[in-house]
């Protein structure tokens, strides 16, 4: 992206091209973040509106009350920003802001699809919990300098609950990431391409139990119930946010949102296939080839630099792929909130003390068992659900391994999809021919 | 002498000493059902101490009781328990009769059992539903809230009004039922009874709801008696003791001819009374008793309010028909003036949140000397300090909401 800007304003590898780059990049995850917490708290309600046998809201915006959210919105924005006297001010100003910071910036490594991305990370599912874990901050800082008790409570309920959770939540992301090899989320989706057998989580037994565990920690790790203990409103009037008004308060809500829809949509990647489809449609029909899709370098798939201007270089193939990508993994982002609904509206509330033994001696385990079945699994070469569909995520990995050393491409040799020769660069030639090149690795590291 | 230090039991953590902190629950809570206000002393989560204090919605009701004469009153039982209006009338109304030694026609009589079995369905959907919400879990609270819709609109063709009926008064009801209203009952019936499930699946049953309130604030029945616990918190307790059974015979021969159970579990066995209750061929079948639950616990207290349901289910059903096939009077309501006899009376009745004691004295005249309730819920809210030492923060709600009080009953 920076480099088309260069390429446009023609100019070589300045900074003006990096920031119009970032800025878009911003801006249209700053989109993802707002218009997405204004849908999930529409489908909030309208969900819970039906789980309890109501209609929840039917008339702004016409049908369904789709425009309810931003009526409230409005709403929060026009109301009195009430700071207590007791409060520690700049803390308490600035508390919703770094939560909404944090969640607002996990965004930046997530691949929405193959390429569309706002920065290309080696280390994205690292950078993603990293990032995502500085959320608890906003609500120790919000729990801390309210000055009121109840907010207190919350804060401290979760500072103990989510550095808990984060114990079991990164053991459970290391399976992916031991199974495919790379820490790169845009990777870790392309080896599931194909049919939805290619999934880590059907890989094999050990991986449903680690994503069934996964999921069960992020919607601990984001605070939803039944683990929303910071912010239980029957025993905490309101938790940490007990002080907040206005929009201070809805910035809360928009970071709970995005953060719900971050660790739903890192678990669609590194268990559910990502961007990649149940079924690939396209790749079925003919109209897509499914090689193409981790041809080259991500960033130039649509915006082709050496092509010469934007139409020119549209690759309207690759653009549809991503659309769908995109699409792919918007739904499945929103089926894992939408399931964190779900649970929300029929569950009690767990205990402090119940939600910690959750952890540490049913989580922790759980994710360490998963973890070492996994890694058993793969050592023993043990038949995965990946062995059940010709598949190509063999031939990503060992393709991609293969830089480092001859025996796996010995081993690839085994599988049907392709043979490279022994000799390197021969087998990248050919890699370059087949265009199954994984993204990134190769020449996203460059960037 | 060595370890005279920590002799308190309530002192959990002493390995590191950290202050205590005074936490004011309420009056504004969410979940203090109205305006308790309760002062706890905690040492993090861990809650040492709980105080309640009340007399937030004190409105003197008792007083006023003595400036207005008996009919005048009954609008003021209906502030009382507000969520069980009908029985509060009906506390009133047969105090009064008993003191003008009034007998009411038969068909008053089922009239009565109807409304009042109705009105103890419709408070006890409002304690299971607020209870889920005391546990965090919102969507039974609407399930409930919406099958008592249908109860508020049976009492409202009965009566006119929605909360405040003032229907049942000292000679018999303001009006008859209407046309046609049993046969809405009826089907309300047939349709609640498909719900119950539900509601247990909801609730009763969920793992993370028995994990919650089975073995938390657990009351023998010794304290339970000593702290004059009535009604489900008694039963929860394994007391058999319930007033439409062992009560006064001016209020147990209302309920002649009935058929129904004391809800209350064997406390030798720990079993509740086997369903013998057929709906259309299927018996409603009670959930089994979850092993983590023990005899007095919050779970027992819920679960008795759950059965009595099925029983005042199965007590409408039977009045229904009884009411039905009487005709005539049903009742011909006091006079607005009628004066009362030089004479006291004493009566209490079976209210949803247990024993509804009104007290008079006349003197003639038809303002009475002296009015005063028995309130059920201020005695059941007398066990929570002794029940809420040494537990955590979450378990108050849960503690309190299985008291099931109602505020307007303990100020009055």
């Amino acid at each position: 992206m920076a480099d088309f800007v260069n390429h446009i304003l023609t100019l070589e590898d300045s900074w003006i091209g990096y920031i119009v780059a970032a800025l878009v990049a911003a801006v249209l995850i700053l989109h993802v973040v707002a218009v997405g917490a204004l849908l999930f708290i529409w489908m909030e309600r309208k969900i819970s509106g039906r789980i309890q046998d109501r209609l929840g809201p039917t008339r702004v915006g016409g049908k369904f009350g789709w425009l309810q959210t931003l009526a409230d919105g409005i709403k929060l924005i026009a109301k009195e920003d009430v700071t207590p006297d007791l409060a520690d001010k700049f803390l308490f100003k600035i508390a919703p802001y770094v939560g909404l910071a944090a969640s607002y910036a996990a965004f930046i490594a997530l691949p929405f699809a193959d390429g569309v991305v706002g920065q290309h990370v080696n280390t994205a599912v690292f950078f993603v919990l990293a990032v995502l874990g500085l959320e608890v901050f906003s609500v120790i800082l919000a729990g801390y300098s309210s000055g009121s008790k109840w907010s207190l409570f919350g804060a401290m309920r979760e500072a103990a609950q989510v550095v808990s959770y984060e114990v079991p939540l990164g053991m459970c992301v290391v399976v992916p990431v031991m199974i495919c090899g790379t820490m790169n989320l845009t990777t870790i989706a392309n080896m599931q391409a194909g049919f939805f057998t290619n999934w880590l989580v059907f890989n094999d037994p050990f991986t449903f139990l680690t994503a069934i565990v996964y999921f069960t920690c992020a919607t601990a790790g984001v605070n939803r119930a039944p683990f929303d203990l910071a912010e239980a409103e029957s025993e905490l009037v309101a938790g940490f946010h007990t002080e907040y008004s206005g929009l201070r308060w809805s910035l809360f809500f928009m970071a709970e949102y995005s953060s719900m829809f971050i660790v739903a949509a890192l678990a669609s990647i590194l268990f559910f296939g990502g961007s990649h489809g149940p079924i690939p449609i396209a790749d079925v029909l003919g109209l897509l080839s499914l090689d193409n899709l981790g041809s080259s370098d991500p960033a130039f798939h649509v915006f082709n630099e050496d092509g010469g201007g934007f139409f020119a270089s549209l690759n309207l193939e690759i653009a549809i792929a991503r659309f769908l990508g995109v699409a792919n993994l918007l739904l499945k982002g929103t089926i894992g909130v939408t399931v964190m609904m779900w649970v929300r509206w029929s569950f009690p509330r767990l205990r402090i003390d119940q939600v910690m033994t959750m952890c540490l001696k049913y989580c922790v385990p759980l994710a360490a068992v998963g973890f070492l079945g996994a890694t058993a699994w793969q050592a023993l070469d043990l038949p995965t659900g990946n062995s059940l569909m010709n598949s190509p995520r063999y031939s990503h990995h060992e393709l991609w391994t293969a830089d480092d050393s001859e025996s796996t491409v010995e081993e690839a040799s085994s599988n049907e999809v392709q043979t490279p020769h022994e000799d390197d660069t021969h087998a990248a030639a050919k890699a370059v021919e087949l265009k199954t090149v994984p993204v990134s690795v190769v020449k996203g590291g460059e960037r | 002498m060595a370890s005279s230090k920590i002799d308190d039991p309530r002192v959990i953590e002493f390995d590191v000493r950290t202050d205590e902190m005074l936490i004011n629950m309420g009056p504004q809570h969410p979940s203090t059902h109205g305006v308790l206000r309760l002062v706890l002393r905690t040492d993090g989560e861990v809650v040492s101490d709980v105080e309640p204090h009340i007399g937030y919605l004190h409105r003197c009701a008792e007083k006023i009781g003595e400036n207005l004469t008996a009919r005048q009153w009954v609008p003021y039982t209906d502030r009382m328990d507000y969520l069980a209006a009908m029985n509060m009338n009906l506390g009133w109304s047969l105090v009064i009769e008993k003191m003008l030694e009034y007998d009411l026609p038969e068909r008053g009589r089922h009239l009565r059992v109807i409304i009042s079995e109705m009105g103890r369905i419709a408070s006890h959907l409002v304690a299971m539903g607020t209870y889920g919400l005391d546990l965090g879990s919102f969507t039974p609270f609407l399930y409930g809230f919406r099958e008592r819709e249908k109860i508020l609109n049976l009492f409202e063709e009965a009566c006119g009004a929605r909360l405040t009926y003032s229907y049942l008064t000292p000679g018999g009801a303001t009006a008859d039922l209407p046309a046609d209203w049993t046969g809405k009952c009826r089907q309300f019936l047939a349709e609640f009874k498909e719900v119950i499930p539900e509601l247990h699946t909801l609730l009763t049953t969920n793992s993370i709801f028995v994990s919650r309130t089975a073995g938390i604030g657990v009351m023998s029945a010794k304290m339970a008696i000593d702290y004059g616990c009535t009604g489900p918190v008694l039963r929860g307790s394994g007391v058999y003791h319930d007033l439409r059974f062992h009560g006064e015979e001016r209020y147990t021969e209302m309920y002649d001819g009935y058929v129904f159970d004391v809800i209350c579990a064997d406390p030798a066995t720990g079993k509740y009374p086997e369903s013998n209750y057929e709906f259309h061929g299927d018996s409603l079948d009670y959930p089994e008793i979850p092993r983590q639950a023990v005899l007095g616990d919050c779970w027992h207290r819920f679960y008795v309010r759950m059965l009595e349901v099925v029983q005042s289910v199965r007590l409408v059903e039977q009045a229904i028909e009884k009411y039905e096939a009487t005709s005539g009077d049903w009742g011909t309501p006091i006079k607005l003036v009628q004066k009362l006899p030089v004479k006291e009376a004493y009566m209490e009745t079976e209210a949803p949140r247990g024993q509804m004691g009104f007290y008079v004295v006349g003197n003639g005249e038809s303002i009475p000397w002296r009015v005063r309730a028995r309130s059920s819920s201020f005695c059941n809210l007398s066990v929570t300090a002794p029940l809420c030492q040494g537990i955590l923060l979450a378990d108050i709600p849960a503690i309190v909401g299985s008291l099931d009080v109602v505020m307007g009953e303990i100020d009055r």
